[in-house]
């Protein structure tokens, strides 16, 4: 086989050793964990990691930047706007920005990612536009971009059920010998899942081009994840006969560093690779979510000293990479974002309501067609006179 | 095999099993993008040989032993679509496909939808289904009416080898996933298929029989056994009307409505538990649709409303000649 790479064998080798029994509980003490890829400290320190140089110039550190404070943007406006009743619901990204710019970057044209439904940062990242991802939280359609154009399937919301798609995808990559990777997201909870485990076997067993990207935020909705895991969950990887790596996840360049080379070696054909990026939802799960009744405000207040905006802002700051006048100018760009989103979103039009019928099938049914001519009467018997 | 199929003659006697086998190869020649996935299918063929030979001709990459997990075979079945492949999922037994529910009804069914037509899934999913082989539990099964209700799907059920021919290049063909059951008990039927000729629609059903009295429905396994009673029926001098439905989702019910608008009575077949099964919808339709030509309520035959009971008992529980002919009876005596 073929997955096992020499530069994460010490990962492997390790499978049993069991590092941190309760990750997440508690403060978190990410310097000290010793399996962590970190490029930038919280402090905004560059530190280098001898598996994981990385080649970036300082133009993409400035763009690195910006993605992650628009994103943020975008997100804050969406939360607003659900809070004014202009969408159903909104899943907040807020605190894994890093980890989410840092993957979708990674990837490259052809490249595939198949996403939850909180990857509104790969999304960004993949050239999607935020209106596409509002009008489904607004209940307009379930996602109107083009996955396959977009390098970026729709929002997947039954939880796990990506990763096999993500799988079969790549099985289809290896079939074509295309030179692409593709690259799968699953949350802490989502790696319980009967199908995302099938993935990993699948994955292992045909040496697919799949990278599973997990971001371990540390709650499935209210569920800590040691509910869910009794190892760290990068080591699970072992067991399914691939490397695993855990990440910083608030650390936007290591993200980028680790998970452009889990895809290299995917294209490569060196089979799957397994990524924890070790990061914390500061938010609620949904808007619907109340986190106060499971989480202590402590807890979020350590993991507000590890924001991943504000160590890549001190990191180009105090290495002369960025001045004032660069952050004023992604600040007004994010304040133009969040108003066309803000806009775009309240004058988005309702879709027809014979829309529901049309798409059902690719060769549509006799009945469906009755049943839709049938509504179709029904609702203009409403117009011009009584009923 | 290959060679010697290609020198065949263009009708052949042919079993469903054989015939599927041809279908398979033949959509295999045609579309370089159709892939076999399933347990044991490779080097065994299958567990009733459907897919013999395919893997020594086809090689591994286009007929894939799979790992023993059906949510990972509908689940990477998707993937495969959306990158333009055309899965042809083999689920071994009827019972073994619920593991592979989820992806089928919240995945499989919705993805055109969800992108608006952007990711078409023209996966197939065989399912060897119903009973009468004597088989332990989650053998037996027919589970048509879970996938008839999931929009999104088609489901279609065949009868024969002719059908099974066709039915199964045309399923592959189609652009939307369609559940294709097998009458599995039905394999080793054996009829004249000839492999020149134009095949019928894949959605629309047949009348298989001509009568006068009573209106018989029924698909995959269960045709067989509503000919049987209709021959019985006739030394009887009841003249039975036969239709094969053929295609459980979408129903084609037009050649029934006329059928009935004849006869005035209609009796439904079919293995799977009566309550909320297909015979309910139909039975609904043909009540709607031609009440006014109605001499008797639409009876319904099929399995009883019990998980499917040992192999001892299935004679008891599974319809047959003499069932259908009790319900004719009793659609007469109204």
């Amino acid at each position: 086989m073929t997955a096992l790479r020499h530069e994460t064998d010490a990962d492997i080798g390790d499978a049993t050793e069991v590092v941190d029994p309760v990750p997440g509980a508690g403060a978190p003490h990410l310097p000290q964990q010793p399996d962590l890829v970190q490029l930038l400290t919280p402090e905004g320190e560059r530190v280098e990691h001898p598996e994981y140089p990385l080649d970036i110039s300082d133009d993409e550190l400035r763009g690195l930047y910006r993605d992650l404070a628009l994103v943020r943007r975008w997100d804050v406006e969406a939360t607003a706007l659900q809070r004014q009743g202009e969408l159903g619901i909104w899943a907040s990204l807020l605190g894994q920005e890093a980890a989410q710019v840092g993957a979708g970057r990674a990837l490259q044209d052809g490249d595939m990612a198949f996403p939850t439904y909180r990857e509104h940062g790969v999304a960004w990242a993949r050239g999607v536009d935020p209106l596409h991802v509002m009008s489904l939280f607004r209940g307009v359609d379930n996602g109107g971009w083009n996955p396959v154009e977009r390098g970026f399937n729709l929002y997947t919301i039954v939880i796990g059920a990506q990763c096999l798609h993500a799988t079969g995808y790549a099985m289809g990559v290896q079939r074509d010998g295309a030179e692409n990777a593709v690259l799968a997201f699953l949350g802490d909870g989502a790696t319980s899942q009967g199908e995302v485990n099938e993935a990993m076997i699948f994955a292992a067993s045909f040496s697919a081009p799949v990278v599973f990207f997990c971001q371990n935020n540390q709650y499935a909705i209210s569920v800590p994840l040691e509910r869910q895991s009794k190892v760290p969950l990068y080591q699970r990887a072992a067991g399914f006969g691939f490397p695993g790596v855990r990440v910083d996840g608030n650390d936007v360049l290591a993200v980028l560093a680790v998970t452009r080379n889990a895809l290299r070696a995917a294209r490569e054909g060196q089979g799957p690779t397994f990524i924890e990026a070790f990061t914390y939802r500061m938010g609620a799960h949904t808007t619907s979510d109340d986190p106060t009744r499971y989480r202590l405000a402590d807890e979020v207040e350590q993991w507000k000293l590890r924001d991943p905006i504000a160590r890549l802002k001190a990191y180009l700051s105090r290495s002369g990479l960025a001045d004032a006048a660069f952050f004023d100018g992604v600040e007004a760009e994010a304040d133009q974002l969040a108003a066309r989103i803000r806009s775009g979103t309240v004058d988005m039009p309702d879709p027809r309501p014979t829309d529901m019928f049309d798409a059902v099938y690719a060769e549509q049914t006799p009945h469906l067609a009755a049943q839709r001519a049938a509504f179709e009467a029904y609702q203009a018997s409403f117009e011009g006179g009584e009923h | 095999m290959a060679a010697e199929m290609l020198d065949a003659p263009a009708t052949q006697t042919l079993t469903i099993g054989k015939a599927l086998n041809l279908g398979l190869r033949r959509a295999m020649e045609d579309d370089p993008k159709v892939v076999l996935m399933g347990e044991d299918i490779g080097k065994l063929g299958g567990v009733f040989r459907i897919t013999d030979g395919l893997q020594k001709d086809f090689g591994e990459d286009r007929v894939v032993d799979t790992p023993l997990a059906e949510a990972g075979i509908l689940g990477t079945a998707v993937g495969l679509a959306m990158r333009g492949y055309r899965p042809v999922c083999e689920i071994q037994f009827d019972g073994f496909v619920f593991p592979a529910y989820n992806q089928i009804v919240t995945q499989v069914a919705k993805i055109h939808g969800r992108s608006r037509g952007a990711l078409p899934m023209p996966i197939v999913i065989r399912i060897p289904f119903g009973g009468g082989i004597g088989a332990v539990e989650h053998h037996s099964e027919s589970p048509e009416a879970y996938f008839a209700h999931t929009p999104g799907l088609k489901v279609v059920a065949v009868s024969n080898p002719v059908d099974a021919y066709w039915g199964i290049q045309q399923a592959i063909a189609s652009p939307d996933p369609i559940v294709f059951l097998e009458p599995k008990r039905r394999y080793w039927e054996k009829a004249e298929v000839d492999t020149s000729a134009t095949p019928e629609p894949l959605f629309g059903s047949r009348v298989v029989r001509a009568g006068d009295d009573v209106t018989v429905l029924a698909y995959g396994p269960m045709v067989k056994t509503a000919l049987q009673a209709a021959e019985a029926a006739a030394g009887e001098g009841r003249s039975l009307e036969v239709v094969d439905l053929r295609t459980v989702s979408p129903l084609d019910l037009e050649p029934v409505y006329d059928s009935v608008r004849r006869t005035g009575r209609c009796v439904v077949v079919h293995e799977a538990p009566v309550t909320l099964g297909l015979g309910a919808e139909i039975a609904a339709r043909v009540t709607e649709t031609c009440f006014h030509s109605l001499e008797a309520p639409v009876l319904r035959v099929g399995g009883y409303d019990v998980p499917y009971p040992p192999s001892k008992l299935e004679e008891e529980y599974l319809p047959d000649l003499d069932r259908v002919l009790d319900a004719v009876d009793r659609a007469m005596g109204f």
